[in-house]
């Protein structure tokens, strides 16, 4: 033991042995009716509200972020305005870690501007002016609130909401760190449609989904011969195979994105997230080495219930409203459907159009089948290894 | 910072002090806006001292604590700690820390005796009297030798106004405590509920037989004889106990308040500048500081105004965050500093509906009073007489809201 750590538990042995000497703690209570307290601790949270951008700015005060990241690095007392410009990076994380704005259309994305420093009543405070940006104009925003709360439970954080129309306050506690404001009249319908857009959106930027569905509509313009895919005579044969194949994994992500969203069933991430990179890769492999031709729709389906969790993560990320979770939940499936309904449409006719050529039983079909593969591949394996080989 | 020299009541002097206080506050006013300071090495905030003994202190216990989590012993000494330092006139934050010190402690129904006795401590510091009041039936219940949470129980009492609850917790103390421990307790309830004469000779008594008790309790002794003999209009004797208070020299805010209202009462505005000018961080000194700047008349204009200022901020923060700690001083100053009557009598009155000191019926009487409204005070009127409260004030304002209200 050293000679440092002998020394402060002896001194802490005198501390502990205290309450003996209990007189000297009577006196804490003498005056109670007394208001000795002068300013608790407060940070001032200002929010400007404009569409679909939010200007804030919070004032903390440099004691208070001294406790939290430690400011005063030479230990002597002063907080100098170097101390605290060298612990900008610090003080920016901590203070956006502890703060989420969710408005209708999910989590807004923060980024500190700049840091400045402002006195008020009680002393020095640094002020954080920050953007958060939110995916569409903010009807409705929540406010998780949690600054401090572990350190000094007596902290409040004081909010002034501002939108052009109108100015509203509130007082965040540990017994209420997260309040929620209407900002602007929002009808079922508008929530209804923010959540086929985010649909829509999911299928179209979620590579993986995209992946997993050309694999399967990749050779609808195809016939199994026995022996090798044969171009179809018929579109309606086609379109019939496509809208089979879209309706079963539609139906299926369905039923496992309602169980998730409700908490019926939970499967971990990194299961659901293989389980995805696996079905691309069985679906492209299908296309090489034909297993299941006619049928299609049945590896949809089965698959569709895997990717329907890795929806479920993807609408929890939203920050749902528990009030609205039906409409959420039928908003976001119809906006999948939709999203999958235009690309069908802008892809079964070219690929119809050019299932003679060489371009497309080789190129496209074959090639894209096999790159497919490769990708979702390492899709596999990063996921279920949890490595990073190139993606990421 | 509130200080402005005004050395001359000389008029030239007046203007040019209120020019500069004009100057002063208008540079205040842009400070107001945030700003990146010029030099590095600004300070822009002072704290304790990493090095101070002190906060060593705090740091080994914060340490033991973090690698011994559910330690009660150590989690009760940090909080105790915590709550010392704020007592001394330091920050409120350091109640904060305290309530964080006792953790899960803190959210069950039945904490172990000592983490209940600690939070019942920080609940009333807080004001919230009745959850501590709680807390404090439940470990004496359990313990009737807990002689902590006995005088605890017994100062919240008396601030209640339940002074047959409060005298009969006090009695338990002669067993349990010091003696003087307990005479002042008692002394102090007697003092309110009609043996003040009895209350103020045994505590002078036993003041005498422990001459070796430590500074904070001959402090605390001094301070409720003054208070004593202040309300029994005996003056000489109240100055010459917080004289003997204030010689100690470790004064705590309670005592500088409880002074500084006498030097007002006496008229002696002047002699409260010096006491309160270090220490115009606590809200409730710089009430006084204001009052005693405002009675001094036009040399003091800009400096009073300043202050008077300067609370208005910080209770309107307070009020922000929905605190109703200051409602005794958010009276005095609706009625002393800012001269609005009937905001000041509905604020004696949340107040007087909470806590029942002299001090608060006080204020309920003379909100009243400037708001020609005796009625209001009829309640009080009554409440003084089943009591038999002695209090020079008091008695002198009902006498006079009593004719008013025939007249």
């Amino acid at each position: 033991m050293s000679k440092a750590s002998v020394l402060s538990s002896r001194r802490l042995l005198e501390v502990l042995r205290l309450p003996i000497l209990f007189f000297l703690t009577l006196w804490l209570v003498a005056h109670a009716g007394f208001a000795q307290a002068d300013k608790f601790s407060d940070s001032y949270l200002s929010l400007k509200v404009n569409d679909r951008t939010i200007e804030g700015q919070w004032d903390i005060a440099l004691r208070d972020l001294d406790v939290a990241v430690g400011l005063d690095q030479d230990g002597n007392g002063k907080i100098t305005w170097d101390e605290v410009r060298t612990k900008h990076p610090a003080i920016a994380a901590y203070a956006m870690s502890h703060l989420r704005l969710t408005s209708n259309s999910g989590i807004c994305g923060m980024g500190v501007n700049e840091q400045l420093i402002d006195n008020h009543s009680d002393g020095g405070y640094s002020v954080l002016r920050f953007t958060a940006t939110c995916s569409s104009a903010v009807k409705e925003l929540t406010v998780n609130y949690s600054l401090l709360f572990d350190r000094d439970p007596q902290h409040k954080g004081l909010l002034r909401l501002q939108t052009p129309q109108s100015t509203s306050t509130a007082v965040f506690s540990p017994d209420h760190p997260e309040q929620r404001f209407a900002l602007g009249k929002i009808s079922a319908f508008e929530q209804f449609s923010e959540y086929v857009v985010t649909g829509i959106g999911h299928i179209w930027i979620g590579f993986d989904h995209l992946l997993f569905l050309f694999s399967l509509l990749l050779p609808a313009v195809f016939i199994w011969s026995g022996k090798h895919w044969q171009p179809t005579d018929s579109f309606r044969s086609a379109l019939i195979d496509v809208l089979k194949i879209v309706t079963a994994f539609t139906l299926a992500h369905s039923v496992t994105l309602t169980l998730a969203t409700l908490h019926l069933v939970s499967i971990s991430s990194r299961i659901v997230e293989s389980g995805i990179a696996f079905s691309v890769i069985v679906a492209a492999l299908n296309n090489l080495f034909p297993l299941v031709h006619g049928r299609r729709w049945i590896v949809a389906f089965g698959f569709g219930l895997i990717h329907g969790f890795g929806f479920a993560s993807v609408l929890a990320d939203l920050g749902l409203p528990q009030s609205a979770l039906v409409l959420a939940l039928v908003g976001f499936n119809i906006g999948v459907e939709v999203g999958q309904l235009t690309i069908v449409a802008l892809f079964l006719p070219v690929a119809f159009a050019l299932r003679h050529t060489w371009f497309y039983k080789k190129l496209v079909f074959l090639g894209g089948s096999a790159l497919i593969i490769v990708i979702a591949t390492v899709w596999f394996i990063e996921r279920a290894c949890n490595l990073v080989l190139i993606s990421g | 910072m509130l200080r402005i020299s005004a050395v001359s009541a000389k008029p030239r002097f007046v203007i040019v002090v209120a020019i500069c206080g004009c100057l002063f506050s208008i540079a205040q006013q842009t400070m107001a806006t945030p700003f990146i300071p010029l030099s590095g090495a600004a300070v822009l905030e002072t704290l304790p001292s990493r090095n101070d003994p002190l906060q060593k202190e705090l740091g080994d216990l914060r340490t033991a604590l973090v690698s011994k989590p559910g330690d009660l012993r150590i989690a009760v000494a940090l909080s105790r700690r915590y709550v010392e330092l704020w007592r001394d006139g330091g920050d409120p934050r350091y109640l904060g820390y305290a309530q964080a010190a006792l953790g899960p402690w803190w959210n069950q129904a039945a904490p172990p005796q000592e983490a209940r006795v600690m939070r019942a401590t920080l609940l009333q510091s807080t004001h919230r009297f009745k959850e501590a009041m709680k807390d404090l039936d439940a470990v004496v219940e359990r313990d009737r030798d807990n002689a902590q949470a006995w005088l605890t129980r017994a100062t919240i009492l008396q601030v209640l106004g339940d002074y047959s609850a409060a005298r009969s917790s006090c009695e338990r103390l002669f067993r349990l405590a010091p003696h003087l421990v307990a005479q002042t307790c008692l002394s102090g309830v007697e003092s309110l509920s009609g043996d003040a004469a009895k209350g103020y000779g045994d505590l002078l008594t036993a003041l005498k037989n422990a001459p070796d008790s430590s500074i904070d309790i001959q402090i605390w002794v001094l301070t409720l004889l003054a208070e004593i003999a202040e309300r029994r209009a005996d003056f000489v004797g109240a100055r010459g106990h917080f004289e003997k208070a204030l010689a100690l020299g470790v004064p705590d805010n309670y005592l500088l308040a409880a002074y500084a209202d006498f030097l007002l009462g006496q008229g002696e505005p002047g002699k409260v500048l010096p006491l309160l000018k270090d220490k115009l961080q606590v809200d409730s000194l710089l009430l006084r500081y204001a009052l005693a700047l405002k009675i001094m008349g036009t040399v003091r204009a800009v400096e009073a105004t300043k202050a008077r200022d300067m609370l208005t901020q910080r209770f309107d923060a307070a009020r922000l965050r929905g605190d109703t700690i200051h409602q005794r001083e958010q009276t005095r100053f609706a009625l002393e500093l800012t001269d609005r009557p009937d905001m000041a009598l509905s604020a004696a009155k949340e107040n007087w509906a909470v806590q029942k000191e002299p001090a608060d019926t006080r204020l309920m009487l003379q909100a009243a009073l400037a708001a020609k409204d005796p009625k209001a005070a009829r309640p009080v009127i009554d409440w003084i007489q089943k009591n038999r409260l002695e209090d020079h004030v008091s008695n002198a304002l009902s006498n006079q809201l009593l004719h008013a209200a025939a007249s």
